[in-house]
């Protein structure tokens, strides 16, 4: 309870700033600032790297369950002490470079990977206002930050020396490139639809959740941000049956773990932003307090990750691109035209939407929904591919005479 | 089509969640257990196990407590460690000498000057070298007094090669749970070496072994 009411008495920048700098002389401001800064970059990365560590549990525990096992039970209980031998286990490893690898790009891409993850969530509202405070340009920021991991990761595979790494680091670029775009369009009509940039002032504006509202959107940002941060059926860049490890693949030791971490933090900040921007973050009903229900929506969208890694199978490359590009983009297009247009009939002007404009905005967008998933389900679905009817080849003699020869033999001819 | 395909594998999976009679994993050789589960495994109620094993309680409401668990087998299973009654042996070395492998080292020494029928051989040594037997069970076959059995268990994993050689010693401390293999006389009785207690030698045979004095009496008849 104790952090609760930290966080309703303004736990942000400005809070703890204004605090520290009552009882500060005034010639000390810098003292103040670099005070205030460590503080904030201590709860952070602690609350980010913990939670992580009780991810990588949940995960492998849940993953068992659903594959009909157990997980890790052994150290701890229920194996609640797996991800502190696990990172014991990496931290006592030998930390190898290549021969021949770039050794300054090598070095740094772990680190480049890692300081973005750290930094979204520095944003993203608990209760009422983020670490940051009310940052008015919430989602841009996001958006931007997020796209540098897609550096990292070409860093890592380029500078590895590696044909795996490689192919593993392209593979990223090409598809983190793609799936950028129908994430940020499908932000955009968030941002419409809320009148605003702001995160805290997102959910605010959410008197129903946008998960209601925009069903299309969510489906397209969901989509797109599995695939940004490469969770099946989306892990074609570190697919292990393929690649190797991809981009990772000569990593060992601390880096390793760096990545590690980094990638298994996805997830919760990516759950952290959906709960956000279409779960109405930390609004809530009855007497449990904003941040209960933001770590509970929260925890919901990451048990449906973890459920959708343990089910699917992993796409091919083509068919990803083509997902990107023929299937998400236009959802997305779709979604945000008819948000627009939608908010330029309402006209909501300096107030926001009232209740009844989103309620007439759930009715409709549920319906344009299910048309364009169908019509996009009838332009890309498999069925509608016609498959040509195997044929033997012309120098079999084994039926000889038969009709099937005779098939073979006219449509050679016919080529 | 319309991604039915996709939810069809969304159930699969969430059934193996939510169904335990899909779990799989048989842990071994121990397994994690709760309160209850100790209480449960152990047999004893939890006032009891509070009052005898307090650091085993605290360890089961950390849910680290440890409860030995065993692998189902069937009772005819062909255990490594043999079942030797030593009350039963004669020293014959049927055993050792119908054993393709030669891995059975018997000596015998008169165990007195005027040896009568009924009375056996002194056994010197009694060695079966378990790291070469292939469990072919052709010594059990062989034993006309049902001396020797097949063991049960399978746990005789050992450092060292001469550590796998069974000495008269072991085999008469050895625990006695025979498998039931080749032995109609245990199998009838649906004994379980798993479950079941221990057998003593007079109840392992087929007959009971005459002693002296009906030996005499059947000879004198003649």
């Amino acid at each position: 309870m104790m952090e609760i009411e930290i966080l309703r008495s303004g736990f942000d920048f400005l809070g703890i700033y204004g605090f520290f700098d009552g009882f500060m002389p005034d010639n000390l401001d810098w003292l103040v600032f670099l005070i205030t800064s460590v503080i904030l970059a201590m709860v952070i990365i602690n609350a980010l790297v913990i939670s992580t560590a009780l991810l990588t549990w949940f995960e492998r525990r849940m993953l068992g369950r659903f594959q009909s096992r157990l997980g890790p039970n052994r150290w701890g209980p229920f194996g609640l002490l797996q991800p502190i031998a696990d990172l014991v286990k990496l931290l006592t490893k030998e930390d190898t470079i290549p021969e021949g690898a770039d050794k300054p790009v090598f070095t740094l891409a772990p680190i480049v990977f890692l300081v973005p993850a750290l930094i979204v969530f520095a944003v993203i509202p608990l209760h009422g206002s983020s670490f940051l405070g009310r940052l008015n340009i919430g989602l841009i920021f996001v958006i931007a930050i997020t796209s540098v991991n897609t550096l990292a990761i070409f860093m890592a595979g380029w500078s590895s020396l590696n044909k795996y790494a490689m192919f593993g680091a392209m593979r990223a670029v090409a598809m983190l490139v793609s799936y950028e775009i129908p994430m940020g369009i499908s932000v955009v009509g968030v941002a419409i639809a809320a009148q605003t940039l702001g995160l805290s002032n997102v959910v605010l504006a959410q008197d129903i959740p946008f998960i209601l509202v925009m069903p299309l959107g969510f489906l397209v940002f969901i989509t797109a941000a599995s695939a940004e941060m490469s969770r099946t059926p989306f892990d074609l860049i570190e697919s292990d049956s393929e690649l190797g490890a991809g981009y990772h693949t000569e990593y060992s030791g601390a880096k390793f773990a760096l990545l590690q971490l980094t990638e298994f933090m996805a997830p919760v900040i990516v759950a952290a932003l959906v709960t956000t921007l279409f779960l109405s973050g930390w609004r809530g009903y009855g007497p449990i307090p904003g941040p209960v229900w933001f770590i509970i929506k929260t925890f919901v969208v990451l048990f449906g990750f973890v459920w959708i890694r343990a089910s699917w199978p992993r796409l091919r490359v083509d068919q990803i691109m083509s997902l990107a590009w023929k299937g998400l983009l236009p959802l997305s297009i779709v979604n945000l035209f008819v948000i627009a247009v939608e908010v330029f009939i309402f006209n909501p002007g300096e107030a926001g939407l009232s209740t009844r404009d989103l309620l007439i905005m759930t009715g409709i967008n549920w319906s344009i929904t299910i048309i364009a998933l169908i019509v996009i389900f009838n332009v890309m679905g498999q069925s509608k591919l016609k498959r040509p009817e195997p044929v033997a080849l012309p120098l079999a003699n084994m039926y000889a005479n038969t009709t099937v020869s005779k098939k073979a033999t006219d449509l050679a001819e016919a080529d | 089509m319309y991604g039915l395909g996709l939810a069809k594998g969304l159930v699969v999976t969430a059934k193996n969640l939510v169904l335990p009679s899909r779990m799989m994993t048989i842990q071994y050789p121990d397994r994690k257990v709760g309160l209850l589960g100790l209480s449960k495994a152990t047999d004893t109620s939890l006032v009891d196990l509070i009052r005898k094993d307090p650091v085993n309680v605290f360890k089961a409401l950390l849910g680290i407590a440890d409860v030995k668990t065993s692998l189902p087998q069937h009772p005819r299973f062909r255990g490594e460690e043999f079942n030797w009654y030593e009350q039963r042996c004669t020293g014959c070395a049927s055993c050792a000498k119908y054993c393709p492998l030669g891995i059975i080292e018997i000596v015998t020494s008169e165990s007195g000057d005027q040896m009568q029928e009924g009375q056996k051989y002194h056994l010197d040594k009694f060695d079966i070298d378990i790291g070469r037997c292939m469990f072919c069970g052709l010594c059990v076959e062989a034993c006309p007094y049902d001396a020797l059995h097949m063991g049960s268990g399978f746990e005789e994993g050992k450092y060292r090669r001469q550590d796998l050689v069974i000495d008269k010693r072991q085999l008469v401390s050895a625990k006695k749970k025979p498998s039931t293999w080749f032995r109609p006389q245990l199998s009838n009785k649906n004994y379980d070496p798993h479950k079941g207690k221990n057998v003593k030698w007079d109840s392992a045979g087929r007959h009971e072994k005459p002693s002296l004095q009906q030996q005499q009496d059947k000879w004198a008849k003649r």
